[in-house]
């Protein structure tokens, strides 16, 4: 069964562990500017979201890339991103209409979430589970609870997730 | 789930998880697999003697660019029965043009251009291709003339023929040393003749003008760059940013002259001559030696092989929203394609790769038979200009009456301008900024209402991240 990331914001306290887990599994250095995974902060509502790709099933960064870098790994879901064969162009990341695909400067390559292989530390590090890695389906119920709450809200973006 | 977010293109396009064109994982792992006597091997192998024989297929797609290639996969999993033929125009396999300049700087070699990187992609998914160039469309007849006699039969035909590039009126343009940048074969003569320490000229800072700028200076030429309009990328920056970017380069050695043409090139006298070969004129009166010229003057649709077809044209071939040409057994997608806009609810030539990628999706479907209509594409671009990155979005020249968001750090090179339509984003720009900024292109497309949200975002405009979160959800 294909698991997933799932994040709950009510349960993040900002603690940033997740992004140094990030940082220091994939760029070895505990750096949140090079985490693949961002909370989001709302002072004024005392509100933090972690944030990063959802390996949406439309995978706009792979299917703009124009030199094959981005490929499907068919074991988690992810798609990731292959240093050797990125060049650096940057299409990815303003084709991405989530904003995460984002350009690492010191290696001139983009990076993303790719899940880990299977065991994403970003979950493993959070100590409120407001990440935790679980069956695919059960967050897609969630998501979609999610939108069907925006489209009674009347939002246009949940109007269009009826048409 | 996402369901809104396929909306924007439509109804049509199937997750990419429920398709199957994409080579696996392994490929991208083990670069050693792309030496490109494999690739050029095998394509040569399924392409067969590309004389004057004659040849047909159900789908015929003319040109081989990302929206050839993406309508070529989209076609064979949309119709596995129905035969699929790409005509190639250029030897050796598919490849990507966006990534000449990072072949001009020797970070790839010419296989690691290639669209696809598994030798046997387009053999396994039963796609040929064959070489030649189509001389003139016969519509009414099904039928593709090629340069060299050999014809080629077609029930749909996609033109994805791209662009090429506009030659300037000017004298001493067809002189040895004066070259486009455009092609893969005009990116071996400049790697030949850029060599470090040459004097170059590049006519156009436009966006390709740009892209090539960086690849030339990273070969360690010296560098003169001259642009008509009044800034660098008069078409995807603003005066703030593209002042910013001509400051930022001159920064780096590069001279920059703006609102300035080329009048004349000459062979150099005797004795100028060691400057280089070739003598500039400018339209300042101002002479500058080159041993090279690169013309970037930009681009046009290039439909050459449509005159006489019937076909209506104008900027590009006119298409429906179901990318249909006036004639109803010919598509078009990508750089040629004057397709539907969503921002002006007009029809442009976006010559951008992701609307190519969406072209030749959308196009694949509705020549299999689907019902796939298309939002539109909104036009898009991101510049890496010697480490100084810019995007531009949509209407970044702002909506008439609409409101504006900016943030201008002219010592940081940081700079950022939103642009709204009522309570909506519809355009942006940003430099200096590289991060979550894909998001940018999710509020404009998803039409969210920002609420209280415009007002957060014209106190900070840079936080376009956190707008999303609070209006379209958490994901």
């Amino acid at each position: 069964m294909q698991k997933s990331l799932h994040i709950d914001p009510g349960k993040c306290t900002n603690c940033l562990q997740c992004e140094l887990a990030c940082s220091y599994d994939n760029e070895g250095v505990f750096n949140p500017a090079k985490s693949r995974i961002k909370v989001f902060t709302f002072h004024d509502e005392g509100r933090f979201v972690p944030y990063t790709c959802t390996q949406c099933a439309e995978a706009w960064c792979m299917q703009a890339c124009p030199v094959d870098a981005i490929s499907l790994d068919a074991a988690t879901g992810a798609k990731v991103v292959s240093e050797w064969l990125c060049v650096g162009c940057k299409v990815c990341t303003i084709a991405c209409p989530f904003g995460t695909v984002n350009y690492n400067a010191d290696s001139g390559k983009v990076i993303k979430c790719d899940l880990c292989g299977g065991d994403p530390e970003c979950a493993k590090a959070c100590p409120t589970e407001a990440i935790t890695y679980i069956d695919a389906n059960w967050t897609g119920l969630d998501r979609m609870r999610q939108w069907a709450a925006r489209t009674d809200a009347g939002s246009g973006a949940g109007a269009s997730a009826s048409a | 789930m996402f369901g809104w977010l396929r909306s924007l293109f439509g109804a049509g396009p199937a997750p990419a998880d429920e398709r199957v064109e994409r080579p696996a994982a392994p490929v991208a792992k083990a670069p050693a697999a792309m030496a490109p006597e494999t690739t050029m091997a095998t394509t040569a192998e399924a392409s067969g003697d590309d004389g004057g024989r004659d040849d047909g297929a159900r789908y015929v797609i003319v040109g081989a660019g990302p929206a050839g290639v993406i309508a070529a996969e989209t076609l064979r999993a949309a119709d596995p029965d129905g035969d699929v033929l790409i005509v190639h125009g250029e030897d050796g396999p598919p490849y990507s043009r966006m990534a000449i300049p990072y072949y001009l700087t020797g970070m790839i070699d010419e296989a690691g251009t290639t669209l696809r990187k598994a030798a046997d992609h387009y053999d396994d998914l039963g796609i040929r291709i064959r070489h030649g160039r189509v001389e003139r469309v016969l519509a009414d007849d099904g039928r593709l003339a090629l340069a060299g006699g050999g014809s080629v039969t077609f029930e749909r035909l996609l033109v994805a023929t791209g662009a090429t590039p506009i030659r300037p009126q000017i004298e001493g343009l067809d002189l040895p040393g004066v070259h486009p940048c455009w092609t893969l074969e005009d990116a071996r003569d400049i790697v030949r003749l850029a060599e470090p320490g040459s004097r170059v000229v590049l006519l156009g800072a436009g966006f390709i003008g740009c892209i090539i700028l960086e690849a030339l200076v990273k070969r360690g030429v010296e560098l003169t760059v001259v642009e008509m309009g009044d800034r660098m990328v008069p078409r995807m920056l603003d005066a703030t940013a593209g002042g910013m970017l001509k400051r930022w380069c001159e920064g780096k050695g590069i001279k920059v002259l703006t609102s300035t043409s080329i009048t004349r090139i000459e062979p150099a006298t005797d004795a100028a001559a060691e400057g280089g070969g070739l003598a500039v004129e400018l339209s300042g009166g101002e002479t500058v030696p080159a041993h090279l010229v690169v013309v970037a003057a930009g681009v046009r649709a290039n439909m050459a092989m449509l005159d006489g077809a019937g076909i209506d044209t104008d900027q590009g071939v006119l298409v429906d929203h179901h990318l249909r040409s006036s004639h109803p057994r010919v598509y078009a997608a990508g750089d040629v394609a004057q397709g539907p806009d969503f921002s002006t609810g007009g029809f442009s030539v976006h010559a951008v790769q992701p609307t190519a990628v969406d072209h030749g999706r959308i196009a694949a479907l509705n020549m299999a038979g689907g019902d796939a209509p298309y939002k539109g594409s909104l036009v898009m671009n991101v510049l890496d200009t010697l480490g100084l990155v810019s995007c531009s979005f949509g209407r970044w020249q702002g909506a008439d009456g609409g409101e504006q968001a900016e943030r201008i750090d002219q010592d940081a090179y940081k700079y950022i301008n939103l642009r709204f339509e009522d309570d909506k984003l519809v355009g942006a720009i940003t430099l200096g900024r590289t991060d979550w900024v894909g998001v940018v292109r999710g509020l404009i497309q998803t039409e969210v209402a920002l609420g209280p949200w415009k007002d957060k975002l014209i106190a900070d405009p840079h936080r376009v991240m956190e707008a999303y979160l609070a209006r379209v959800g958490t994901a």
